[in-house]
C-alpha cells in the first residue's frame, strides 16, 4: 500500500462542515419533533452488531458491510441499517411489552462502497418503525408519517411512489406456476431490467394473454386508477386482496390529504426478499437518489426468533439535505460582536441579551482577528463596541 | 436538472446520429442536422431535450446519479458498469455482438495462463465464470486486437460489428458471447418526477421500432 498522506479517509467517509452541519441539524430536528409528536419514542442501539445476527438480517447487501472481528473471533458489523437491531430489541428485551411498539431513531449507519466515490459508506438516517400492528392503517401511519416529515423538513417537492410485493407475487406466480420462475421474473424487476423481462416472457410457452397480463405489469405506474387496471390482470385471492389494501391505503392518505404528493407504481421491488407487502420510495425533484424508502416486512422479526409484524420508514439525512441544500441560499450567521478590550462588558451585556432572544452571537476582539471587514461578512448583523466613548467602558 | 427539459446523455458518433434519427421518427422536432461542434451540452427546447454528449462508457454513469434523465447506452457498456438505471426499451440500433477472438494457431493447451485481453474485465470474469473458466484479464483501452498479435493474451474479448477489424487482423472468432444493441435508460427518481414526459417518450420510440421491425 502507498504510504497516506494525513488528509486521507476511507472510501465514502465524508465531515460534515459548520455550514451544511447546521442545516443538517435544523432538518434532523425538525423530522425529530414531528415524529414524536406522533407518539413514537426514540431508541439507541449499539454500533457494532453480530454478523450472524444483525448482518444476516439486514436488507444490505453483503458487500456492502463493513466487517471486523472480535477478540473471540466473532464477525461484527458496524449496522448497516437500523430496522435489523430494532427488530433484534422488539423479539427480545421488548417482547413482553405491550403492542404496538412505535419507536424511532435517528442514526449513522454505515455501508461499504467498493466502486468509487459519490456515494457516503457513513450517514444518518432518521426513521420509525412500528412493530405488532398488521393493519393498513398501520402503514397508511407510517406513509403519511413519513410524508409529515419530509413536509416539516422544508424540502420544497416531493414524491412517494407506493407498490405492493404481495401483488407482484401473486400475478408472477398465478402466470407462472411456481415459486422458481416468479423469483426469477421478480429479480428482473428488482433489477430494473424491463428489457430482459420482455425478451424472456416473449420467449415462455404461454398464451398470448398470459403474456400480455406481463406485459401489461410494466405499465402499472401512475394515478389512483392504475389499481382498477391491475385488478383485470390478477384473478387470485392474494393478489386482489393486496390491491384491497392499497386502495384502503388511498382512501386513507386521502382523509390526511396527502394524495397529490403521491403516486402508485406496482413494479416497484426494492429488495428480492425482505418486504412482504406495501413499499414505498420517496423522491426530491432535483435529486437523482431516493431521500427515504420504507414498507412492511412481516417476516424479518421471524429470523429473531419471534413472528410478529412490522413496519416503517427511513429517510436519508444526507440525501435530504443535500434536495434542501439545492433549494436554499447560503445561511448567513445571525450576529457579531466585535469589541475592544475596554468595552467587553458592554459587549457582554449586548450578548446576554440577544442570545435572550434566541440569536446567535459571536463575540470577537477586534486584536484577535487579521481582516475585520472579511471576517465580518459572514455575519447578518456586526456591532461595533471599540474605542473608549465613556459609555460604561470601564477598564481593569 | 432542469424542472421543463429532459435530459438525455447520448455517445458521442454514431450511435448518437442512429438514436437522432429513431427521436425525429418519433416526431420530436429535432434540427436536421446538430452542427459538428466541439459542444458538450446541446439544448433543443423545441423538442423539451437538452443532449449532453459523453463517452459511450459514462452514459450510465450520468443517468444513475440523476445529472441526466435518460439516456443511449449499449448493452455492453451496461452488463460491464452495473448501474442503478431501469433499462426501459430495446432500441435495437447499432446491433453487433461480443465475441471471443484469439490468432488462428490458437491451441489451449499451449496457454502459460489463460490471459485475455479486453476493453470489458467485468463482462468478461462474469462470463467465463458462467463457463466454468477461471481466466486472468488484462484491461485494455482500445486496439484490443493488437493484444494475441504481439503476444500479451492469447484471447481477446471485444465488440464485433461485422467482423472487419478481426479479420483485417488476421484474428478468427472462437465463440460468440451474446448480442448486443443499444437500450433506452432511465434515472429511478427521474422515470417517478418526470413520468409524464419519459412515459410519452418511451411511448413514441416503442412505436417507433415496433414499425421498423415489420418493415424488415
Amino acid at each position: 500500500m502507498t504510504k497516506l498522506f494525513m488528509f486521507e479517509k476511507p472510501l465514502g467517509m465524508r465531515d460534515t462542515l459548520p455550514e451544511l452541519y447546521q442545516l443538517k441539524r435544523q432538518v434532523k430536528q425538525a423530522i425529530s419533533t414531528e415524529v414524536s409528536q406522533w407518539g413514537y419514542e426514540p431508541i439507541e442501539t449499539p454500533t457494532l452488531e453480530f454478523y450472524e445476527t444483525v448482518g444476516t438480517a439486514s436488507a444490505i447487501l453483503d458487500q456492502q458491510l463493513f466487517k471486523l472481528l472480535d477478540q473471540q473471533g466473532n464477525t461484527l458489523v458496524l449496522r448497516p441499517d437500523m430496522t435489523a437491531p430494532i427488530a433484534r430489541i422488539a423479539a427480545s428485551t421488548l417482547n413482553k411489552e405491550d403492542r404496538p411498539l412505535r419507536l424511532t431513531y435517528d442514526a449513522p449507519v454505515f455501508r461499504a462502497q467498493q466502486r468509487e466515490g459519490g456515494r457516503p459508506a457513513e450517514f444518518e438516517q432518521v426513521g420509525v418503525e412500528l412493530i405488532g400492528d398488521q393493519s393498513n392503517s398501520a402503514d397508511a401511519e407510517v406513509i403519511s408519517l413519513m410524508m409529515a416529515s419530509l413536509e416539516r423538513s422544508g424540502v420544497q417537492s416531493y414524491q412517494i411512489a407506493i407498490g405492493h410485493i404481495g401483488f407482484v407475487n401473486a400475478l408472477l406466480k398465478e402466470v407462472l406456476g411456481n415459486d422458481a420462475r416468479t423469483d426469477h421474473f421478480r429479480r428482473y424487476l428488482y433489477e430494473k431490467n424491463y428489457v430482459g423481462f420482455r425478451k424472456e416472457v416473449e420467449q415462455l410457452p404461454l398464451s398470448s394473454i398470459d403474456k400480455r397480463r406481463l406485459y401489461d405489469l410494466l405499465r402499472l405506474k401512475g394515478g389512483p386508477e392504475v389499481i382498477e387496471k391491475a385488478r383485470q390482470l390478477v384473478e387470485s385471492k392474494e393478489g386482489q386482496a393486496a390491491l384491497d389494501q392499497l386502495e384502503q391505503l388511498i382512501s386513507v392518505l386521502d382523509t390526511y390529504e396527502l394524495a397529490d404528493q403521491m403516486m402508485i407504481d406496482l413494479n416497484l421491488v426494492m429488495h428480492m426478499s425482505y418486504y412482504t407487502g406495501t413499499v414505498f420510495e420517496a423522491y426530491s425533484e432535483g435529486l437523482g437518489y431516493p431521500v427515504g424508502s420504507g414498507g412492511r416486512y412481516d417476516q424479518l422479526l421471524d429470523q429473531f426468533d419471534h413472528h410478529e409484524p412490522a413496519t416503517g420508514f427511513g429517510l436519508r439525512l444526507d440525501r435530504l439535505t443535500e434536495a434542501i441544500g439545492k433549494e436554499k441560499d447560503a445561511l448567513l450567521k445571525d450576529t457579531c460582536l466585535i469589541f475592544s478590550h475596554d468595552r467587553r462588558k458592554e459587549a457582554m451585556e449586548k450578548a446576554k441579551e440577544l442570545r435572550g432572544t434566541g440569536q446567535s452571537v459571536v463575540m470577537q476582539e477586534l486584536t484577535g482577528v487579521q481582516n475585520v471587514d472579511a471576517y465580518s461578512a459572514q455575519f447578518q448583523d456586526v456591532i461595533y463596541y471599540v474605542g473608549t466613548n465613556g459609555n460604561g467602558g470601564a477598564s481593569q | 436538472m432542469s424542472k421543463d427539459l429532459i435530459t438525455v446523455a447520448m455517445p458521442k458518433g454514431r450511435i448518437f446520429e442512429e438514436a437522432v434519427e429513431l427521436l425525429k421518427k418519433a416526431d420530436y422536432p429535432l434540427p436536421p442536422e446538430f452542427e459538428e461542434s466541439r459542444k458538450l451540452i446541446i439544448e433543443v427546447p423545441e423538442a423539451g431535450m437538452r443532449f449532453i454528449l459523453a463517452k459511450p462508457m459514462d452514459v450510465p454513469t450520468y443517468v444513475e446519479h440523476g445529472v441526466a434523465d435518460v439516456g443511449v447506452a449499449g448493452k455492453d457498456v451496461m452488463i460491464e458498469e452495473k448501474r442503478d438505471i431501469y433499462e426501459v426499451l430495446d432500441l435495437k440500433i447499432s446491433a453487433c455482438y461480443m465475441a471471443v477472438a484469439s490468432l488462428p494457431s490458437y491451441n489451449p493447451k499451449s496457454e502459460v495462463a489463460p490471459k485475455i485481453a479486453s476493453k470489458y474485465p467485468n463482462l468478461t470474469s462474469e462470463y467465463f465464470r458462467q463457463q466454468g473458466e477461471q481466466v486472468e484479464i488484462i484491461k485494455l483501452n482500445g486496439s484490443i486486437e493488437l493484444a494475441p498479435i504481439i503476444g500479451l493474451a492469447d484471447r481477446i474479448v471485444d465488440i464485433v460489428s461485422t467482423g472487419q477489424t478481426l479479420r483485417e487482423n488476421g484474428l478468427v472468432e472462437l465463440e460468440t458471447m451474446m448480442p448486443i444493441t443499444s437500450r433506452f435508460i432511465v434515472n429511478p427518481v427521474s422515470y417517478r418526477t418526470k413520468s409524464a414526459q419519459i412515459d410519452d417518450m418511451v411511448d413514441r420510440l416503442a412505436e417507433v421500432i415496433a414499425k421498423g421491425e415489420n418493415n424488415q
